[in-house]
């Protein structure tokens, strides 16, 4: 009963990050499901409809249920002890921002169930084929509302929470960078999410209710929808980087022993990507027969986001020369974070060329290259951020040598899986197809062997916590010499179940 | 004012913020149709003005004709398999379709072309497809096509086809 009613924000976050850990796994199985059709050529286990909707449904777990809901967590457990305040701003808000998503959840893994099985439509839910779709869609298309949902009252909590109920002293600029990107990605989700709803809404009253804003023989287009999914679709790739942007930014400084470089250039670039995001979002569909003049200017926004990234990385870097580098486990995972995010970075790069990106479109380079921000980015930075807070939300320490072993294991698997992933997009292979043709096979059957690898790296991780939380030697209040935000310099490990009741002064 | 007042004014901003861009995504739909025929995209159901009426002798273009329907009760044919024109050259061919169901249906039917490039210079000056057709029960109806294929055309096209795609109209008066 005290997880279902609680309203502290630490129980709230724990119960955030075991949630995202069970999608994280299922949402993974079915991806070994499809690196397993995908094997040989052929058709092995699979037919083709099931496998359209495990891709679907892999990448509409993945994003809305692991990656996003893993650092509302963070944001949840951190954000108030960072900034010194009690709790959140509204706490039972805050319960049920996240118990919407077991509902929302449950609608999406059920659809499998239903007649005509998951919608196959891919995660970005394309018309005109949703309208053509079983009741499985209907299903999907109500979990985005919910899920939707709890990321907008989630997102008005933390914004709350930062703009009003900061310790004295704390000013904006004071904060640490984690709850600066987190302020920065609510305010992405206040104004993205709901154009999302807006779009799947329109799908359903297509569906039911005889409206045709997507079908072209009622007069409608299904172009229409591209464009209203990708307004919301560009900025949600930043709602996931952004987030893990901050933890590396706390990460990095605490291992250099160094304060971070450039921390109000950071901002700046934070808040600039964020404001481009909303003007780039047409070079995801550079095909579908726009003018030439629309394919130059989303080039060229699109190119111009590379320079308030490349800011960020080149201030990484810069934090870490000359400092006192040691490497434990969030620091690994850091480091994998800076190169493989970078690399995924220039591979979008390289789509963001209208010519190239007509070559590459839909092929496994772009498969590749998201996966490199989704994964390298996103879920490196994920883990880099339970390692690194761990000691402080359970009290004990982490196996380091198993942690290392984890960060290894991953990181070679994850390019196992998806660096060959560039070499078949380049030679033509279409992404979201069961079966291919012979030429191909080296390259999936290696892709293949990685994702399984992968999978099993990822049990060593769940031991490693429950190891952690069970039986870990405990932890000092300052485990990592470098790192100077408020959980680490005024409150004991491990953290108490209420912390800041009187909220410290920043002097 | 006390943090918990001022906590739920920021918060009721901020749902105020969320409604508007759930509004501002059905606003893109008046939007997006203002913009497509400001920059002339996507006119397939508007007749085009034909500028040039020079007639090219010196070049033979065949046109090939297609036709389907998308889960629509109707026999859809053209009368001709192909024909062929002068660039420049008015030409009027005819489809038929008959309508199989014993119920009135309405259906609109959609141009492409193959070469897909070959459409911006396919002009057509009648089409049944700029207006929607609703078909008694049994009906049969004939249709012409007028069109003027520009003396423009590249040289590297020599066959254009033009395919229709008829689908049925539900929802706005029509019966699916």
């Amino acid at each position: 009963m005290r997880w279902i009613t609680t309203t502290n924000h630490k129980d709230i976050g724990t119960l955030y990050l075991w949630f995202s850990f069970v999608m994280f796994s299922i949402g993974g199985l079915m991806a070994v499901g499809i690196r397993l059709e995908l094997f040989s050529p052929g058709l092995q286990f699979l037919d083709p409809d099931r496998f359209n909707q495990l891709t679907t449904m892999h990448g509409l777990i993945m994003v809305f249920g692991a990656i996003m809901p893993v650092f509302v967590g963070f944001a949840n457990w951190q954000i108030p002890m960072m900034i010194g305040a009690p709790d959140m701003a509204f706490a039972r808000l805050n319960n049920w921002s996240f118990w919407l998503l077991p509902f929302a959840a449950s609608l999406l893994v059920l659809s499998f169930f239903m007649p005509g099985g998951a919608p196959g439509v891919g995660w970005t839910m394309y018309a005109p084929l949703t309208v053509q779709m079983g009741i499985g869609m209907d299903l999907t298309i109500f979990a985005v509302h919910l899920l939707g949902m709890s990321s907008i009252l989630g997102s008005i909590n933390i914004i709350t929470t930062i703009l009003n109920m900061r310790a004295p002293g704390m000013t904006l600029m004071r904060m640490p960078l984690f709850v600066w990107t987190w302020l920065i990605t609510a305010y992405l989700l206040v104004a993205a999410m709901p154009v999302l709803a807006g779009a799947v809404t329109m799908t359903l009253t297509d569906r039911h209710f005889g409206t045709t804003f997507f079908n072209a023989a009622g007069g409608g287009d299904p172009v229409l929808y591209q464009h209203i999914f990708w307004f919301f679709g560009h900025p949600e790739v930043y709602i996931i980087a952004l987030p893990g942007f901050g933890v590396i930014s706390q990460v990095i400084p605490a291992f250099s022993r160094k304060p971070l470089f450039g921390y109000a250039s950071m901002v700046y670039a934070t808040s600039a990507i964020a404001i481009i995001s909303f003007i780039v979002w047409a070079h995801h569909m550079y095909t579908v027969g726009m003018p030439v003049t629309g394919q130059l200017f989303f080039m060229y926004a699109t190119m111009i986001i590379a320079v308030p990234t490349g800011v960020k990385v080149f201030n990484w870097v810069a934090t870490m020369w000359k400092g006192s580098l040691t490497f434990e486990t969030p620091m690994l995972f850091a480091c994998g974070f800076l190169f493989m995010f970078t690399l995924g970075g220039f591979t979008g790069l390289v789509l963001s060329v209208v010519p190239v990106d007509i070559q590459m479109h839909d092929t496994y380079y772009v498969v590749a290259h998201f996966h490199y921000v989704m994964v390298a980015g996103a879920l490196f930075a994920a883990f880099a951020g339970v390692y690194f807070w761990l000691p402080k939300w359970t009290g004990h320490m982490y196996n380091e040598t198993l942690g290392k072993w984890h960060f290894w294991l991953t990181l070679i698997f994850f390019n196992m899986i998806f660096f060959v992933q560039h070499f078949l997009g380049l030679a033509g292979m279409p992404r979201r197809i069961p079966d291919y043709p012979l030429m191909f096979e080296t390259w999936n059957k290696i892709s293949s062997l990685g994702a399984f690898g992968m999978g099993l790296a990822q049990l060593l991780f769940l031991y490693i916590v429950v190891q952690t939380i069970r039986s870990g030697v405990p932890a000092p209040q300052k485990p990592w010499e470098g790192a100077d935000s408020l959980e680490w310099t005024h409150l004991p490990t491990p953290a108490p179940y209420h912390t800041f009741e009187v909220q410290p002064v920043i002097k | 004012m006390t943090l918990q007042q001022e906590n739920r004014r920021l918060s009721r901003r901020l749902a105020l913020v969320a409604l508007i861009m759930f509004g501002f995504a059905f606003a893109l739909v008046p939007f997006y149709n203002e913009i497509c025929v400001a920059l002339g995209i996507n006119s397939i159901e508007k007749a085009n003005a034909v500028a040039n009426t020079q007639v090219d002798l010196s070049r033979t273009v065949t046109i090939e004709f297609d036709s389907n329907t998308h889960n629509l009760p109707w026999r859809f044919r053209p009368l001709q398999g192909y024909v062929k024109v002068h660039p420049g050259e008015l030409t009027t061919v005819e489809y038929e379709i008959v309508n199989v169901r014993e119920a009135a249906v309405t259906g609109q039917a959609v141009p492409s072309y193959g070469p897909q490039r070959a459409g911006e210079y396919f002009q057509k000056v009648e089409c049944f497809c700029f207006t929607q057709q609703t078909l008694a029960p049994g009906e049969t109806r004939r249709m012409p096509v007028v069109f003027v294929v520009d003396p423009k055309l590249p040289k590297d096209v020599n066959t254009i086809a033009l395919s229709y795609t008829f689908f049925e109209v539900a929802g706005r008066g029509g019966k699916s």
